[in-house]
Formats: structure tokens, C-alpha cells, sequence
């Protein structure tokens, strides 16, 4: 089946969101091999020359809520939390590291905005249909993602160049 | 009216996704309100190093078991072990391969595979030579048939494609087997030969077994368990060599 293939093509890409969604890579593998089971258990309900892409992230996104809801109260990703443990694998460059201990640390819905603007690079008309969300949440979402973001790496830059300081 | 920016504006200016038409309206305002338009630029800055800090994920290979993740619940097992273990055959000869008289089953370590092999050979024997009612469910409604017996045996079956060995799907019925039941798949080639695919579940879910044959009263059996199915290809039709090819074939599509 043509859908198949297609839906397989699209691992990559259903791992990197994940990876950036839930914030370590068993965790992440876990949800897609989660989303990858019930798209194809409902891989009927697809409507064939709709975007298989937005349906199966839309797959994904309600997988993930599930499971956030099925495992703890809250979600524990919140801004006010201590700092994760530590996930990022060796060879990252700090860079990197620091902006994934940003992104984890974003509120979760506004995480996946963030997240499907960015690296799926989804219309906000897009990403409003995956999620399930009016377009005008989608806005705000976004831009308070981008300003905590933003203001997270400054403080990560400042506390760095204190560090060096201190030294 | 057109001096007024909205922040969704500049959202879909950081995104590079604002109309043509709004363009030099947003650049006008952001020169105007630098503090913005550094805030702007920053967001792009950060959109582009969210990209670059999980681009290595598309590259990454996938593991095997996301890629055949729900297309079956069978938990991988290692193709390279099968393989290995048909080319042993091939090497040591027909002769050389597991072959079990019914009689002595119960010695071998296996029983229990070989029990299913049994039941199997006596299942393709009972059903295979019907000329009417050789199947519950037609070939015509597979995905009845197969979202049918998935649900009665709780794994997600599909009725793997075998034309490459000349066989298509005649269709499939619900069977009892010891411990529940059990689904049997019939396949039929150009000229009428059958085999017959038998799937049961399986109680203790991490045994695995290689390849193994087995034969009674002339219907010739392949079979081997996987974690949370058995299965066992029954043929009094086709000669051992084809019934590998087919087990081969199976295997290969229930997890490549």
C-alpha cells in the first residue's frame, strides 16, 4: 500500500519532533513506536489524498497527550520546575545542549507549536489542525515560546559568562 | 492603517511566511522599533539553531523495530539468525535439517513447537482438500477476515503476500487451538496447490525459535515461534524447498 511506504518515509521525521518533544531518545522512540502502531491500526480512517504528514503528527500529538495524561497529573515540563536531569547524549555541542534544556523546558503546548513551526515548518493553519487548537492560539503559543526561549538562552549565556567569571 | 503590526505579523515575519503584500509595511515598522526588530531577528536566530540542534534525528538511522512498528506486534528477531540458519541447511543438505518423526515429538526439547506444528499439518489436512467450504472468510473481504481473526487471537495479524511464490490468498477461519484461538490462512496456486498459514499466540511472550520442519502423514510443516505468536506453514502439495521459500517469504513480511 502506497500509504505505507509513505508512513514509513516519515520516521525520520516523527523521531526528530519526538526527540525535541519529549526530550530524550528512548522516551522519543517509545512515542513514535506508540503513534507508528495506532496510525497503522487507523491507517483506514485516513482519507487518501489528504496530507498524510499533518494526519499522522495529528496521530502523534494525540498519542503523546494520552500518555501525559495516563502517567503523571501535570505535566512535570514546566517552567517552574528544577532542570531536567540531564539528557542530551556526548558529542552535542554545548550549543545544542543548552537550547534542548530550553525547548524541555517550555511549557508542553506551547513546546509542540514551537516545535511544528520550527522543525516540521507546518503552516500555523497546519499546525492549529494538529493539535486541535483555534489559529489565534496557535499565535500566541508561538510567540510566548519564542520570547521564554529567547530569554532562557540569554540567561544560559549570562550565567556561562559568570561562570567564566568566576573562574 | 497599514503602521499597525500585530505580533502575529511579526511572528509570520520571524517565519518568513508574511504576505508580500504586508512585507515592506513590517520592515518599515521594525526599522522604526529596533529593539523589535533585534527581538525579530533573534527568533529566526533561535529557529535556525532549533533546526541545526535535532537535524541529526533525520539522518539517524531508523531502528528496525520503528519500522515495522504496528505493520505486525511481532517483536523483531534477528533476519541475519534465520538466514544463517537456511544457508546451514543449504550447506548440510536436506538431510541435515530438523526433521521429526510425530512420534517422538514429546522427547524433543521443542515439544510445544511441535505440538503446534502438529496441529497444523492436521489442520491443513482436514480443511485443505474442501472443495466448497475451504475457508469461513473469502479472500474478497481480507480486511474483514484479518481485522476478524486479529481481534479473536488479540495480536494484529496480516495475511502476508505470497505471490512471489506463486500462491495468493484464498482466505481464512478461526480455528480452537490448546490455549485459545488460533487463525489459519489459506493460499492456493494457478494449478491448485494449497498451503495453509497457521498463527496461534503465544502465552510465554519472549521465547523465540529459529526455523524448524517438521513432517506428518505427507503434509510437511515449517514453523517457529516468535515471542507472542507461533507459526507453523503446512503443505502436502509443495516440496520441502518451496515450503522454506514460502516460510522465508512469510517470515520476511511479518518482520523483515
Amino acid at each position: 500500500m502506497d500509504e505505507a511506504k509513505r508512513l514509513v518515509e516519515l520516521i525520520p521525521r516523527l523521531r526528530r519532533y519526538a526527540r525535541a518533544l519529549v526530550g530524550d531518545k528512548a522516551g522519543a522512540d517509545d512515542l513514535v513506536q506508540d503513534t507508528l502502531e495506532r496510525a497503522w491500526a487507523k491507517l483506514h480512517l485516513y482519507r487518501r489524498g489528504t496530507d498524510l504528514r499533518a494526519w499522522l503528527f495529528t496521530v502523534m500529538h494525540n498519542v503523546h497527550v494520552n500518555r501525559v495524561r495516563a502517567t503523571r497529573p501535570t505535566d512535570p515540563l514546566h517552567e517552574d520546575m528544577p532542570e531536567l536531569a540531564y539528557r542530551a547524549s556526548q558529542g552535542d555541542t554545548l550549543l545544542v545542549r543548552d537550547l534542548d534544556r530550553c525547548v524541555a523546558r517550555l511549557p508542553a503546548d506551547q513546546r509542540a507549536v514551537l516545535l511544528l513551526v520550527t522543525l516540521e515548518e507546518m503552516s500555523y493553519e497546519e499546525v492549529a489542525r494538529t493539535l486541535g487548537i483555534p489559529i489565534g492560539t496557535v499565535m500566541s503559543r508561538l510567540s510566548r515560546a519564542r520570547e521564554k526561549l529567547r530569554a532562557m538562552m540569554l540567561g544560559q549565556a549570562a550565567s556561562a559568562a559568570r561562570l567564566k567569571l568566576v573562574k | 492603517m497599514s503602521d499597525i503590526v500585530s505580533e502575529a505579523e511579526l511572528q509570520a515575519y520571524a517565519d518568513g511566511r508574511l504576505p508580500q503584500a504586508r512585507r515592506a509595511a513590517v520592515e518599515g515598522w521594525l526599522a522604526e522599533h529596533p529593539e523589535e526588530s533585534e527581538r525579530i531577528a533573534a527568533y529566526r536566530r533561535l529557529s535556525e539553531e532549533v533546526r541545526a540542534a535535532y537535524e541529526g534525528m533525520l539522518s539517524e538511522p531508523v531502528p528496525e523495530h520503528l519500522k515495522h512498528a504496528g505493520s505486525r506486534r511481532l517483536p523483531m528477531r534477528r533476519i541475519a539468525a534465520v538466514l544463517a540458519w537456511i544457508a546451514l541447511g543449504a550447506v548440510l543438505g536436506a538431510g541435515a535439517m530438523w526433521e521429526l518423526r510425530p512420534e517422538r515429538i514429546v522427547l524433543q526439547t521443542q515439544p510445544d513447537g511441535v505440538v503446534m506444528a502438529r496441529r497444523a499439518a492436521m489442520a491443513h489436512a482436514v480443511y485443505s482438500p474442501e472443495v466448497r467450504h475451504p475457508v469461513e472468510v473469502g479472500a474478497s473481504e481480507e480486511q474483514h477476515l484479518v481485522a476478524w481473526l486479529s481481534k479473536r487471537l488479540g495480536v494484529k495479524l496480516r495475511a502476508p503476500k505470497l505471490d512471489d511464490a506463486g500462491m495468493s490468498l484464498v482466505g481464512g477461519r478461526l480455528l480452537p487451538g490448546d490455549s485459545g484461538p488460533v487463525a489459519q490462512f489459506m493460499y492456493q496456486s494457478q494449478n491448485g496447490r494449497r498451503l495453509t498459514l497457521y498463527v496461534r499466540t503465544e502465552a510465554s511472550k519472549n521465547r523465540e525459535t529459529a526455523f524448524r520442519y517438521a513432517r506428518e502423514n505427507n503434509v510437511g510443516v515449517f514453523y517457529w515461534i516468535d515471542r507472542d505468536a507461533g507459526y507453523a506453514i503446512a503443505s502436502g502439495d509443495l516440496s520441502k524447498e518451496e515450503l522454506l521459500r514460502v516460510a522465508d517469504l512469510v517470515y520476511k513480511q511479518l518482520e523483515p
